[in-house]
């Protein structure tokens, strides 16, 4: 015993202390965290975000820095709260509160207590700053707008939120993202890749170098600098015109399918949301729910095209084989189907065939038209789908597929809608239960880039490209095939002569003849459309949509575009005069036509935007 | 060498030679700072290190060349030299880290208690190997209990619990010779009812000592004490644990109470007092299987645990080797330990063995101390890991207390 006691004691001690080994390095994973935490810092390098430039290769986006005031809450010492809050623009409360979440946070490490110092700020701030101990400023890259339109087009900048973080593991909280527009679609390509360093920390949180002398540590790839192909000139000239006008203009370049501007009215200053100034100017543009200048018009609203439906129509009849150019129909101020009901028309010569029923946008003309588009089939529901398949193939009636960041589908109705909304088979309906369909009304609905496109592949005679606003990236072309390869309609290219005929007809002897460019050949077509709203529940119609869609040169297309203005009444009053100026401003660079220019800048919609919201009663199309 | 050279156990000295490679590599690699320098570079802690092995192989080489009847012969000579140096730190003593155990001569410091336990070890071994020697006598083991207590109480208040504390070793060697059991089973007693009266206070204690004895009343009358003896026992037994709890609440410093509450349980706070024992964990715990690899430690390179070259060298071992580098270590100690003893059993003399008994006792107590510490076992006690830990004085220490005893065993056929 006395000589086997301190064997059996060091063998017992030796076996607890593998068993307790055992424990702390195989079994309870917690320490290895815990030593994961502790020691090593993730440090993220930010490239620079990349550049955009326009179509020109005017720079409309770069970066500036900015400038966070950062504190240390323990090494700030007794300070001049009331000076450090003039200079710096805040409220003591806001101050101490800020302070009191800093040192919640960590005393040791550093936290924002005031966000993106302008310029004139940052200087005066930092000549004060030996007052603050504690405090230090770090600087940080922001947008810098070069322009002070297309907002809707370039997007905006913001910070990550909690959604993104835990969809994304490549954001972390503070992080930047593009949102919307040109920053939000090509978010990726923008921001670049920031780089990674792994930083061994001693027991005080202080750096003592890298960890594993870097071999995780990844370098920030730059961001890519992207030009656009809006065209920032005529974007900007656009929306002057809007100004104090509601709705949408979208130009494309047809032989390109590449969009040269979308306009959206009313619109804001994209600088607006940068910097600290975003959150409250961000949630005044947000809660404006009237005028909605967040909401962009050009992609989102879907309004009835009006009778620039009236060309895709008469394609379409003829595609189908249904009219011949020379077959005329006569119009008596209108078209009566059935028991009793009329498609009203405005006076002009009677009858007519396609080229004037074009130009004169003859109501009547264009009912027989759809009749017999419809009535061809045996079956109303056969029609209607095959009349439905020939509009898809221009991309209308759903969503684009484009690089833009929203949209919307529009809507063509088919046979299945029809059948539902009248109870088909207990009740039956037919062709003239759709008349509306033949003038761009009733339950047809379009968004304004489907307009353009729609306009783009009549320019084309019967193809386009997918409408995308990205041109190059890094000075390189693009090559996505969905925005490189033509799509085809289902329209022979033959057909499209008389409808281009026709709407070029429309400047030389119809709707739009006091709209002529010198020198410019146009092609054309007015709309008007009826709309309404709900005031109080009640459906109230209000004044008509002004609509124009235009294509120029007619022999040699370089821009096509439909242009809608809210409540603008008929066509040539505002979105043709508008259509007409933007032509002129692409193609000649000048306006000589100033006291055009001058009508539309002077004349508001304003007071017409007024009405419905006034509680008042009122009266329309005046 | 002597003709009575029967050879050297080099198990022993292999066993050594790998704690101290080991230990400088881990040592090198805890006082790594950003520009890494020549290992010999006697600014660095590893160069430092590097060059107190080296002067302790020259070291070795002189004590194996001494006759070992000379450790015999000046064993007292010995003894009083050492407690000389260490009464002599109270006058000329300096003070780091708290304990004034150094003397301090140009740039180099020494700390003297590290020898004297190798001097109280030869003291002892010469007491009681001396043939008119017997420790079951009650006078005799008041002789004993003086050359161990003596150089433990001078070193206790300087102050330096952990090494005073290393004394209680003695006891394997005097039970080894013949020391009642009772003095074992006493002491053991002693701890268990120190803890538990830490941990549930003395009332529930006391109870438990009333029960306890009541029920030994059951016991077979043959067997058991006299009435008198349990009346003693519970008496003793409650006065003991009121005692402790006195001594703990009014006699000991908050930082030693802290240092126990922790390892009891009874605080838990990872930024405070257990923030030595915490991180040592962590950096042990983020080993896994096979560690992070050697220099490759972001908790020693961190610097997390403090005195890591020193007393929690251990986990550096842990992190960087992972559990085989740990239980590496753990085998060595246990097999440089059931070496000792092996070697301690086959002597012929009383007093190479009571050495060797000594020699494995202290090695054993520092090494349990050490790692039970280190791992959140034990109490933290501020002990060196021998062979292991930075120092010069420690290195040397435990180099001589070891081969003193390879020089006796090669000897062993001489007396």
């Amino acid at each position: 015993m006395r000589r086997l006691l301190l064997y059996i004691i060091i063998l017992t001690t030796g076996f607890i202390f593998l068993g307790r080994l055992f424990y702390l390095q195989i079994v309870d994973e917690s320490f290895a965290r815990l030593s994961e935490d502790n020691a090593i810092k993730v440090v993220y390098d930010y490239p620079q975000r990349g550049y955009i430039f326009d179509r020109n290769g005017e720079l409309l986006v770069s970066n500036q820095p900015s400038y966070d005031v950062m504190a240390i809450p323990r090494n700030v010492k007794a300070f001049d709260t009331s000076e450090f809050c003039r200079i710096l623009n805040i409220t003591p409360e806001e101050l101490s509160i800020k302070l009191d979440k800093a040192k919640i946070y960590s005393p040791r490490l550093p936290s924002i207590i005031v966000p993106q110092l302008t310029k004139s700020e940052y200087a005066y701030f930092q000549e004060k700053m030996r007052n603050y101990p504690g405090f230090y400023i770090q600087k940080r890259s922001l947008r810098d707008y070069q322009t002070e339109s297309a907002a809707n087009v370039l997007g905006y900048i913001a910070e990550v939120n909690r959604k993104i973080i835990e969809d994304n593991p490549y954001y972390i909280s503070g992080d930047l993202i593009g949102k919307q527009g040109v920053e939000g679609q090509y978010e990726e390509m923008l921001r670049g890749v920031k780089g990674v360093k792994y930083i061994q920390k001693d027991r005080f949180n202080r750096v003592i170098g890298p960890y594993k002398e870097g071999i995780y540590d990844t370098l920030p790839k730059k961001g890519k600098d992207l030009t656009i192909s809006i065209d920032a000139v005529l974007q900007a000239y656009g929306e002057k015109l809007m100004l104090n006008k509601r709705g949408g203009i979208v130009a494309i370049e047809p032989s390109t399918g590449e969009i040269l501007t979308m306009i959206t009215a009313p619109s804001y200053d994209p600088a607006q949301l940068v910097g600290r100034k975003r959150s409250p100017n961000f949630t005044k543009l947000y809660y404006d729910t009237i005028a909605r200048p967040l909401y962009d018009r050009g992609l989102l609203a879907e309004y009835p095209p009006g009778s620039p439906f009236k060309t895709i129509n008469a394609l379409i009849a003829l595609q189908e084989d249904v009219v011949d150019i020379h077959d005329r129909f006569s119009c008596s101020r209108g078209y009566v189907y059935g028991r009793g009901r009329k498609l009203g028309c405005h006076p002009h010569a009677s009858p007519l065939d396609m080229i004037p029923g074009i130009a004169q946008s003859c109501n009547a003309y264009f009912a027989n038209v759809y009749r017999r588009i419809i009535e061809k089939y045996p079956t109303p529901q056969q029609g209607i789908d095959v009349w439905a398949e020939h509009l898809d193939s221009f991309g209308l009636g759903d969503y684009l597929g484009s690089d833009l960041s929203t949209g919307r589908p529009g809507k063509i109705p088919n046979s299945k809608y029809y059948n539902q909304i009248y109870d088909y088979p207990t009740y039956k309906w037919y062709a003239t239960a759709t008349l509306s369909n033949a003038i761009g009304q009733g339950e047809v609905l379009l968004t304004p880039i489907q307009l353009a496109n729609m306009t783009a592949a009549i320019a084309n005679k019967g193809w386009f490209y997918t409408p995308h606003m990205i041109k190059e990236v890094d000075g390189q072309s693009i090559k996505q095939k969905e925005f490189t390869e033509k799509k085809y309609t289902t329209i022979e290219p033959r057909h499209f002569e008389p409808v281009i005929e026709g709407m070029h007809q429309v400047y030389k002897s119809g709707t739009a003849a006091s709209l002529n460019i010198p020198g410019i050949e146009i092609a054309g077509k007015t709309g008007t459309a009826e709309n309404f709203t709900k005031i109080g529940g009640k459906r109230v119609q209000l004044t008509d949509h002004s609509i124009f869609i235009a294509f120029a040169p007619v022999d040699n297309p370089k821009i096509a575009l439909a242009v809608f203005v809210e409540n603008g009444y008929w066509g040539g009053r505002y979105a043709g005069r508008i259509a007409s100026l933007m032509i002129e401003k692409y193609l000649k660079g000048t306006i000589t036509r100033t006291d055009m220019e001058d009508w539309i800048l002077t004349h508001s919609l304003e007071e017409e935007y007024a009405k419905p919201i006034s509680g008042e009663p009122f009266t329309i199309n005046k | 060498m002597s003709k009575s050279t029967v050879g050297f156990d080099w198990t022993t000295i292999l066993i050594y030679l790998l704690l101290v490679i080991f230990g400088w590599m881990n040592i090198y690699s805890a006082s790594l700072g950003d520009t890494p320098s020549s290992i010999f570079n006697f600014d660095e802690i590893y160069g430092k290190q590097a060059l107190w092995i080296m002067l302790s192989f020259f070291m070795i080489v002189i004590l194996l060349s001494i006759e070992a009847k000379f450790y015999m012969r000046f064993s007292s000579v010995i003894y009083i030299i050492s407690l000389i140096s260490i009464l002599g730190l109270f006058v000329f003593g300096k003070t780091i880290n708290g304990a004034t155990s150094w003397y301090v001569f140009g740039g180099v410091s020494i700390q003297p208690g590290e020898f004297a336990k190798a001097a109280t070890a030869l003291a002892l071994a010469n007491y009681l190997g001396d043939i008119q020697t017997n420790v079951r006598t009650f006078s005799h083991q008041i002789k004993a209990f003086l050359i161990i207590a003596i150089p433990a109480l001078i070193i206790l208040p300087q102050p330096d619990a952990g090494s005073a504390l290393v004394y209680a070793a003695f006891l394997f060697p005097l039970y080894r010779e013949g020391l009642a059991g009772i003095y074992l089973v006493i002491g053991f007693i002693a701890v268990t009812v120190f803890v538990l009266t830490l941990v549930i206070g003395p009332l529930y204690v006391s109870i438990a000592i009333v029960v306890l004895a009541l029920l030994s009343l059951f016991i077979k009358r043959n067997k058991r004490p006299g009435y008198i003896w349990i009346l003693i026992g519970i008496i003793v037994g409650i006065g003991y644990s009121y005692s402790v709890d006195y001594i703990f609440q009014n006699v000991f410093e908050q930082r030693h109470r802290d240092r126990f509450n922790i390892v009891l349980g009874k605080e838990v706070d990872a930024r405070g007092i257990g923030y030595n024992t915490n991180q040592s964990e962590i950096a042990i715990g983020s080993g896994g299987w096979l560690g992070k690899g050697w220099t490759e430690g972001t908790q020693t390179k961190g610097q997390f645990v403090p005195e890591q070259h020193t007393d929690y060298i251990f986990s550096t071992v842990g992190e960087e080797w992972g559990f085989l580098g740990t239980s590496l270590v753990v085998l060595l100690f246990v097999l440089l330990l059931l070496r000792l003893l092996f070697l301690a059993e086959r002597q012929k003399s009383q007093f190479n063995r009571v050495y060797g008994y000594s020699v494995a006792g202290i090695i054993f107590l520092h090494f349990m101390v050490n790692i039970g510490m280190v791992t959140g076992i034990l109490p933290t006690v501020g002990i060196p890991l021998p062979f292991f830990s930075y120092g010069g004085s420690g290195l040397w220490g435990f180099t001589i207390l070891l081969f003193i005893f390879i020089k006796l065993d090669a000897e062993r056929m001489s007396f």
